[in-house]
């Protein structure tokens, strides 16, 4: 019965990518017959001589550097509140506030951070504030979430021990929850910064700066010498920010 | 008599972290122009009331409604078609970027040798290389050059995912344990089959679930391509903000919960069946 | 009176895990619990420390009803009471010298206590505790690197350190070799003689129960089956107690870490 069903399942997925493929009406025969393979391969052509005069190499660097800074807070500032909502949302202060505080976390969690920071770029205005406030905010209701399902699974015991010898509620959650939770949490946020360096680079497409911001501008104004120094540019910080997310992991959250 | 030190042999390491974090943090905050009380200003807060009030109510009308379901089930069919491709891409290039088919590595216990780690490292970059730069970068410059519409976003996808997928297959393959491959290699088998009935079998239940995760993520991810251009709900939200048709955003984003919601459904029933 | 349990009982669900305990314990007498396994030398122990609240009966801590108070009240009770668990509540990544001195932060405000997490202000302090207990030179060494012995051995010294006046000890030496556990319950008869505390622990080991403690108490099935000096228990009591006992208690598992790597 099992068999029977997991092979109707496969049946259906394998369906339902055909049915995909038909509904796009993907012509990829116009995309790489009658020259477009041609015309393709001259767009890419036009990206192998990056622009790496000093002046543009400077904007690039400055731009490269907000954005690392926005993706930065911006998971710091998502880590500040989704713990605070994460307390709640394990259940800590009580059902009514659980609900409310989960309710939070799903509205902030749900809206991409593109949506958030039009919202954003609408209330402050151009420029990266609006960039790191839209990934804190977002970020938030991820962590908040990843937080409290760790929070629920903590061992209960060595926060109760220190109630019981007549520790505060905020002396025991420090002293008994939070050495066992901080190698989790550490490493959900460090994941989302991963995440987050590769945001920060897209939503300055809607105006709330760092490279993104940048690269919106060259690719429209079709300087793509210019834009293929902007990429490569994200490529390095993707990079980077993998390599130091892995050295912390190793430093901080061997298990 | 020895002098018993009191001094915590953390605290200067801790010390000067903080001071690390600090002179870091400063730059950051300049840099980024953080500044969380704009949110709180009075015209601000008016605006966003403003924007937000003309959320409600959602736009229902006929036409409006057909041509949401529409851009609903071009979301959907990019993320699907662009898994496929991504797919098609990362299950070769996974067999090869893993080391858990080489032969040398077979006969040694599981430790690659020089040769066979640098012959995979080109792979490796590859993957890497793909799944670094933000797949909305890849989709502007598809929209640049097969023009608007969901083409660019299933370009975008697969190329992006099959990045990710490969690393993270190459990893699964990696992980599981060998010794039946090992023993396969070493008794004369191909690798393919080595493979086949050494490593699958207790890696698909892994490769499958984080698949079916990743459909959901290419979902999201394809709302987000067609802010670009890419079509689908994206586009949609892109046309109806530049108009600042409030009701229409609120449509759009309602269908795209309920789109994501479904999504996160679906994928848990497949994972709870296959994996 | 320090103890004064009056027809005390204590149930979890349909199990009665204690039933009609009478019980006085004055200022300074050194007590042992002993009895079969699963016979309620735990919760009598968790009853006196106040962690669960006796379903019948009255409890009398130093005069007060400790369920009667206040929750800021019986805090402050709290403070005053020392328990050492049979499975240290001591979180791994955490070191010795923090988890020892978390054992004044019921005296401490939360302030001082915060800090504390980050740098430990009393070091010689926990050195001095530690030392009594030969593992002062693990001071700085995490908790999820110690043995099972060890890790009794910091939970002991947290309480010595809080210096309470009522000292409950579940099963203190389970997890020691026999040197060690006469070493260490003589270490906490002498600290209770020398400071004027009550003191009473729960043993599996009838010989060092007897060796150092003037009174003895035997439980089996959650009731109370002798309370007298040392010297006037017979075998033939000893055999009625544990008549029928199977195996000794096992050495309690501490908590495990499991970390998940998310996958990129």
């Amino acid at each position: 019965m099992n068999r029977v069903l997991n092979l109707l399942v496969v049946c259906a997925i394998v369906a339902a990518v055909f049915a995909a493929f038909s509904y796009l009406e993907l012509d990829l025969k116009a995309l790489t017959g009658d020259g477009g393979l041609g015309q393709m391969g001259a767009y890419a052509e036009r990206f192998l001589h990056p622009d790496l005069s000093a002046e543009h190499l400077q904007a690039v660097a400055h731009g490269a550097l907000e954005t690392l800074a926005m993706s930065g807070l911006g998971t710091l500032l998502a880590m500040a509140l989704g713990l605070l909502l994460a307390l709640p949302a394990a259940g800590r202060f009580g059902w009514p506030l659980q609900s409310a505080a989960r309710l939070l976390l799903n509205a902030l969690r749900a809206i991409p951070e593109l949506v958030w920071a039009a919202l954003t770029v609408l209330a402050a205005g151009l420029g990266p504030n609006a960039g790191t406030l839209a990934l804190a905010l977002h970020t938030s209701g991820v962590l908040g979430r990843l937080f409290a399902e760790a929070l629920e699974n903590a061992p209960a015991e060595p926060a109760a021990a220190i109630r019981l010898q007549g520790g505060g509620q905020v002396a025991a959650f420090c002293f008994g929850t939070l050495p066992n939770l901080w190698p989790q949490l550490l490493a959900y946020s460090l994941y989302r910064w991963e995440n987050n360096i590769r945001m920060a680079s897209v939503l300055g497409f809607v105006g709330a700066g760092g490279l993104g911001q940048m690269l919106y501008t060259t690719l429209s104004l079709f300087q793509e010498a210019q834009a293929s120094t902007v990429i490569i540019a994200m490529l390095v910080l993707v990079l980077l920010v993998d390599a130091l997310s892995d050295l912390m992991r190793q430093r901080y959250v061997r298990a | 008599m020895l002098k018993a030190h009191t001094r915590d042999p953390a605290a200067f390491t801790r010390l000067m972290l903080t001071l690390l974090a600090l002179a870091v943090l400063w730059p950051g905050v300049q840099l980024s122009e953080l500044n969380p009380g704009v949110l709180l200003q009075a015209e601000n807060r008016q605006q966003i009331a403003a924007f937000t009030s003309a959320f409600w109510p959602p736009a229902h009308d006929a036409e409006f409604l057909k041509l949401l379901y529409e851009a609903t089930l071009q979301t959907l069919a990019v993320a699907t078609a662009g898994m496929a491709f991504a797919l098609l891409l990362a299950i070769p290039t996974s067999l090869m970027a893993s080391r858990a088919l080489s032969l040398r590595a077979a006969s040694r216990g599981g430790r690659a040798g020089v040769m066979s780690r640098l012959l995979r490292m080109p792979v490796r970059g590859l993957l890497i290389f793909l799944r670094s730069v933000p797949e909305i970068v890849w989709a502007l410059l598809f929209v640049r050059a097969v023009g608007l519409g969901p083409t660019a976003g299933v370009l975008a996808i697969a190329i992006t995912y099959s990045g990710m997928l490969g690393k993270v297959y190459a990893e699964i393959f990696e992980s599981v344990d060998q010794r039946p491959a090992h023993a396969l290699l070493q008794a004369g088998s191909g690798r393919l089959t080595a493979f086949f009935y050494g490593i699958l079998p207790s890696a698909l239940a892994e490769v499958v679930s984080y698949t079916v995760y990743r459909w959901e993520c290419a979902i999201r991810a394809s709302v987000v391509m067609g802010f670009v251009g890419a079509g689908g709900l994206g586009q949609q939200i892109d046309l109806s903000m530049r108009m600042f048709a409030g009701g229409e955003v609120a449509s759009i984003l309602l269908a795209f919960f309920g789109l994501v919601l479904l999504a996160d459904l679906l994928s848990r029933f497949l994972r709870g069946r296959l994996a | 009176m320090t103890i004064d349990l009056h027809d005390a009982g204590l149930r979890h669900g349909q199990v009665r895990a204690l039933e009609s305990v009478s019980l006085r314990i004055a200022k300074g007498e050194r007590v042992a619990i002993i009895g079969p396994s699963g016979a309620g030398k735990s919760s009598l122990l968790h009853l006196m420390a106040t962690a669960v609240q006796p379903s019948a009966g009255r409890l009398a801590l130093f005069g007060e009803q400790p369920w009667a108070l206040s929750a800021r009240a019986r805090q402050r009770l709290r403070a005053r009471i020392g328990l050492v668990h049979q499975a240290p509540p001591l979180p791994p990544r955490q070191r010795v010298v923090t988890a020892v001195l978390a054992g004044r932060l019921g005296q401490w405000g939360t302030l001082q206590g915060l800090f504390n997490l980050v740098y430990p202000t009393d070091v010689p302090g926990a050195r001095e505790v530690l030392a009594e207990l030969g593992l002062a030179e693990k001071l700085f060494v995490q908790c999820g690197q110690l043995s099972g012995g060890q890790l009794q051995r910091v939970g002991i010294a947290r309480v010595l350190y809080q210096r309470p006046e009522l000292l409950l000890a579940d099963e203190p030496v389970s997890a020691m070799d026999p040197v060690l556990a006469d070493h260490s319950l003589a270490l906490l008869n002498r600290h209770a003689q020398a400071n004027g505390v009550t003191l009473v622990a729960s043993l599996h080991a009838v010989e060092l129960a007897l060796a150092h403690f003037p009174r003895v108490i035997g439980i089996r099935e959650g009731q109370v089956v002798f309370d007298c000096p040392a010297d006037a228990v017979t075998d033939p009591m000893l055999d009625a107690l544990y008549a029928n006992e199977q195996f000794a208690s096992q050495p309690a598992q501490g908590p495990t870490l499991a970390v998940q790597i998310p996958r990129c």
